[in-house]
């Protein structure tokens, strides 16, 4: 974690949050310890629960069972109106009927602060946000950036502990979006306030989540830092949400020291055992694949196919290799490789040590296609 | 012809061009200048010159306290019905706002299955309720409460008219609320306002624009309101169409009756004139979803 300024923000702690709409459960058994000061991505496809997690924490929802603690007080039943939580929201939710100045003076008029120091709140919150020449605009003379700039700058103008963001760039183009990260980032690293963020886009949790919690079908799958969670997948599901990877299934035979999958003929090994009874798979990164043409490759782990697909990308080139199973392969090489054209045959090879064995979870694809 | 044709016309093609659009709206002229402008002209006209040209009945409408008496009545009156109306209507479309579409459906119908009835049908059963030996009056004496005078009285009258007027205060509002994003109030809580809070600060002054444009409508049909103000109201509630007709009809002055309608007309243009600044919202399309 990055050192805060002072670090006033406020732990959250869920514990067994379950939160059940009839038989359906929006959140099941959902477990999470905030850190104090912390930028927590939580990130999962639409339908996961990441959303419902942070309406539970503003309170807009309620929780069917289970504890929630911000700044370890339980707010089970406290009305959203008096956690004192901004929450900035992926439509803007700016009140059309007043200027920027007003809508950010919102929640300190509310407050009863008097109006120099409102004035000076306000002032600095939108300089903050860099939108200070824009207090007298209406909401509607703005634009999308605009808009959230202003949403932002009215959620922190009351320095709540915590602050939620529930897809706050959703609807913003990819080179605003990138741009609005980096302030986001700068604005936690200023304030030492909570963040909790909410987002499916596995890019944008990487560049500004300390920890990313990852949801599925109303529960957590992993928590980890981004590098955890790309290196290290506790499950199938995380490993094919974050970044790119093969999965490698086939037939499965385990002695004592490893594990090896015959896939079309072709053996590949990794040096360890899978616990429990769940088929394994092996799950690798592009960047851990070696193309080759063929009979070029070296080492025991090898599997032919086809290129079908040869994508550039300035840094390096990115390739799908259609293996002999009819399952594809991701590669990235780097520039300094050699070149492959659409239709070639040729050769992937790992080391085992690279191959991260999870027990194979068929909800993961359906869930991500 | 060439299929660029279009693209190098000359300015006077242009100009015959722009002026397509309006021309669909001949018919609607037509018949607004029909209906409407040569009626309004014609009594405008007669106001000035029956019996003779002057503006002898001006003057008398002015110089006699019982005209000035019943013009002020008559706006006091609608003033109320307006305030009434507002009242009951708010809540009611907000609840067609907050239901689903099966009882949204059922809702409308109230609202509109009124309007299906006759007028004066609908006065009448309103003399039955109100009247001094009718539902109302039975209801409190079996109570236990003193009677209390609603037949001929203004607010009998006042009644009436809000009930007949009920829908064109409901439906303005329902379509403004109904494009107020809810979420907008969400956002409000979160900010720290309480639920009455959040309503008088974001929904209210959103909703606003809603209420202008029933309050106009229904203030304007309750100013010229004739059968329910006669069959509900007694001489004390005596509204100016009532006047109107009285000298057209009974004693055949029709410049008297041209020059108060006239007065009516010019009065409510002065206060709409008025009102205007108010209701104008530089942000009234924004918001919506």
């Amino acid at each position: 974690m990055n050192p805060r300024p002072d670090n006033r923000g406020a732990a959250i702690d869920l514990e067994s949050v379950t939160k059940a709409y009839g038989a359906f459960k929006a959140l099941d058994g959902v477990s999470l310890r905030i850190e104090p000061g912390e930028f927590m991505t939580l990130l999962g496809p639409s339908g996961s629960g990441k959303t419902t997690t942070l309406n539970v924490i503003a309170g807009f929802t309620d929780v069917s069972s289970g504890k929630l603690l911000v700044g370890g007080q339980s707010v089970v039943g406290v009305p959203a109106h008096k956690r004192n939580i901004g929450v900035v929201f992926q439509h803007y939710a700016l009140f059309p009927h007043m200027t920027v100045g007003r809508n950010v003076a919102y929640p300190l008029t509310l407050r009863g602060v008097g109006q120099d120091d409102r004035k000076r709140r306000v002032a600095k919150a939108l300089d903050m946000v860099k939108m200070g020449d824009f207090a007298h605009r209406y909401p509607s003379e703005l634009s999308g950036g605009q808009q959230q700039r202003v949403a932002l700058a009215r959620a922190i103008v009351f320095d709540p502990p915590l602050l939620l963001m529930d897809e706050p760039l959703g609807a913003l183009d990819k080179k605003l979006r990138e741009w609005l990260q980096l302030e986001i980032k700068r604005i936690h690293r200023e304030l030492g306030t909570t963040f909790v963020y909410v987002t499916h886009d596995q890019e944008e949790a990487l560049v500004l989540s300390d920890r990313i919690a990852v949801f599925n079908r109303g529960r957590i799958e992993q928590v980890g830092t981004g590098r955890q969670l790309y290196d290290e997948p506790a499950t199938l599901f995380v490993g094919r949400f974050i970044g790119d990877s093969t999965v490698l299934r086939g037939e499965t035979r385990s002695d004592g020291t490893g594990t090896a999958l015959n896939i079309a003929g072709e053996t590949v090994a990794a040096p360890r055992r899978l616990a429990g009874e769940a088929s394994p798979v092996i799950l690798l990164r592009p960047e851990k694949l070696a193309i080759r043409r063929p009979g070029q490759a070296d080492g025991k782990n090898r599997l032919s196919g086809t290129i079908a697909e040869a994508i550039y990308l300035g840094s390096g080139s990115k390739y799908e290799v259609k293996l002999g199973d009819g399952s594809t392969a991701i590669v990235r090489s780097p520039l300094t490789g050699e070149n492959f054209g659409l239709g070639e045959k040729v050769e992937l090879c790992f080391d085992g040590a690279d191959a991260k064995l999870l027990a194979d979870d068929s909800t993961a694809d359906t869930t991500l296609t | 012809m060439s299929a660029f044709e279009p693209t190098i016309q000359t300015a006077e093609k242009r100009a015959v061009w722009a002026w397509r659009p309006f021309a669909l709206t001949l018919p609607a002229l037509v018949l607004l200048a029909a209906v409407i402008g040569y009626p309004l002209l014609t009594i405008v006209l007669r106001s000035l010159s029956e019996p003779a040209w002057g503006v002898q009945n001006y003057a008398w409408f002015f110089g006699a306290p019982v005209n000035l008496a019943v013009l002020q009545r008559t706006f006091s009156i609608s003033a109320w019905v307006t305030l009434v109306c507002v009242v009951c209507a708010y809540p009611y479309a907000y609840l067609m706002t907050a239901v689903g579409p099966r009882m949204r459906l059922i809702l409308v119908l109230c609202v509109l299955i009124p309007f299906w009835v006759s007028g004066v049908v609908r006065t009448l059963s309103w003399v039955i309720l109100l009247q001094d030996s009718g539902v109302i009056n039975s209801l409190l004496r079996s109570a236990g409460f003193a009677g209390i005078r609603l037949i001929r009285t203004q607010t009998g009258v006042v009644i009436g008219m809000a009930q007949v007027l009920l829908p064109f205060m409901i439906l303005p509002l329902y379509s403004v609320m109904k494009g107020i994003d809810l979420r907008l109030v969400q956002a409000a809580r979160s900010l720290g306002a309480r639920p009455s809070r959040a309503f008088l600060t974001v929904y209210l002054p959103l909703s606003l624009p809603g209420v202008y444009a029933g309050a106009i409508i229904v203030f304007i049909l309750a100013l010229g309101f004739y059968i329910t103000p006669a069959l509900l109201g007694g001489p004390r509630s005596t509204m100016l169409s009532t006047l109107v007709q009285t000298q057209v009809l009974s004693l055949l002055q029709w410049g008297r009756g041209g020059a108060m309608g006239v007065v009516l007309l010019v009065t409510t243009f002065l206060l709409l004139a008025l009102a205007a600044p108010v209701m104008r919202s530089r942000h009234r399309e924004a918001g919506r979803r």
